[in-house]
């Protein structure tokens, strides 16, 4: 079903996400923690193929109501709170482009709400936009198979924030980065790592 | 307890008789069929019922429930003008409205593009549509089979990786 003012939809390769669930695939009872809103095929292949437990969790729901109540000021606050989940208790973070979305006050805050969150050996898989663009966009990421992403764009309401890689490294410094692709799309897929006890 | 005769509000199914046209070709066994056999079991718009709800028997909510419900073997749908606020454990359980709470199912939950679910849900199989909105956890209970080895896809010639960096 194609959404209202929806974009043509575009299948990209992703080793990120094919490393991310082969972690998955080999972890028994592995849960996931999936940032962003829910995907039906999504739910399928996670929970049927791979087995997991999922927690969606929206967070771009969470942006838009902060920008509609005039709260975002808020948001590093809330987003510090936001996962009433204990340490060290997820297998993977599907954290897709959330942290374009927030400023970097907020993204700091989620990110070390995320990295708390995050197993020891367990990974966390976030895109970052790499182009600017006056058209405010929100991005669904279809789960094709284990190694494809359909994209699925629709209306935000807001702009992406482009974060340069320094700050990127700085804000998930308590993890280690496994892999980096830079898509023909513009976007840099990063896929970090909690190293094991 | 849920009294069937005091809070339910019942909807009828078209059966052959109802559905026919006055062409006349209706068995007539069949219109003198007593009304009770062909009777779904629901709650109707303008019906609150606050308290545990259990049966056995398909139920169709279309008004408020505040309260546990359990149809151990049988189809719960919650109608697109339904609203549960507690925990439902049913056979099947198809959302077209709102629930808060966990929703627990023995086959399956189905979360139509109307339908709206804050709370977890345990469940063999679980779909849920484009557009409608789900928050919480999802677990879909280990199965007998090993899982199949998803981890290499076949070749494709879509649009891939620029460069490592």
């Amino acid at each position: 079903m194609s959404s209202p003012a929806s974009e043509p939809e575009t299948v990209y390769a992703s080793k990120t996400l094919a490393s991310c669930l082969s972690l998955l695939f080999s972890r028994p009872a592995a849960e996931v923690v999936d940032l962003g809103p829910v995907i039906g095929s999504n739910v399928t292949f996670l929970g049927d193929r791979v087995d997991c437990k999922i927690h969606v969790e929206d967070l771009y729901a969470d942006i838009d109501r902060h920008i509609k109540q005039d709260q975002l000021d808020q948001l590093p606050r809330f987003l510090s709170g936001r996962f009433p989940l204990p340490d060290a208790s997820i297998d993977a973070v599907l954290g897709w482009d959330i942290f374009d979305y927030i400023d970097p006050l907020a993204a700091s805050a989620l990110a070390e709400e995320l990295i708390r969150l995050v197993r020891p050996g367990g990974v966390l898989l976030a895109f970052f936009g790499t182009v600017a663009s006056d058209h405010p966009r929100y991005v669904k990421y279809f789960i094709e198979d284990a190694a494809h992403l359909r994209y699925r764009s629709y209306p935000a309401p807001r702009r992406r924030w482009i974060l340069h890689n320094r700050d990127i490294s700085l804000m998930f410094a308590g993890l280690e980065l496994c892999d980096s692709v830079l898509l023909k799309s513009g976007v840099r897929e990063m896929l970090f790592r909690k190293r094991p006890c | 307890m849920w009294k069937r005769e005091a809070i339910v509000a019942c909807f009828s199914s078209p059966t052959p008789a109802q559905s026919a046209t006055s062409s006349g070709d209706v068995d007539p066994l069949q219109k003198k069929r007593p009304l009770d056999d062909e009777l779904l079991a629901g709650v109707g718009q303008s019906i609150l019922i606050s308290g545990e709800l259990s049966g056995d028997e398909d139920l169709t909510v279309q008004g408020g429930v505040e309260g546990k419900i359990a149809l151990r073997d049988h189809v719960l749908t919650v109608g697109s003008h339904g609203r549960i606020n507690g925990q439902v454990t049913a056979k099947t359980i198809v959302v077209l409205g709102h629930v808060t709470g966990n929703l627990i199912a023995t086959e399956k939950v189905d979360i139509k593009e109307s339908g709206s679910v804050e709370g977890d849900i345990v469940a063999p199989r679980v779909a849920i549509a484009d557009g409608s909105h789900f928050r919480g956890t999802i677990d879909m209970q280990p199965r007998d089979q090993p899982k199949p080895d998803i981890r290499k896809p076949e070749p494709s010639s879509v649009n891939g990786e620029l460069a490592r960096v």
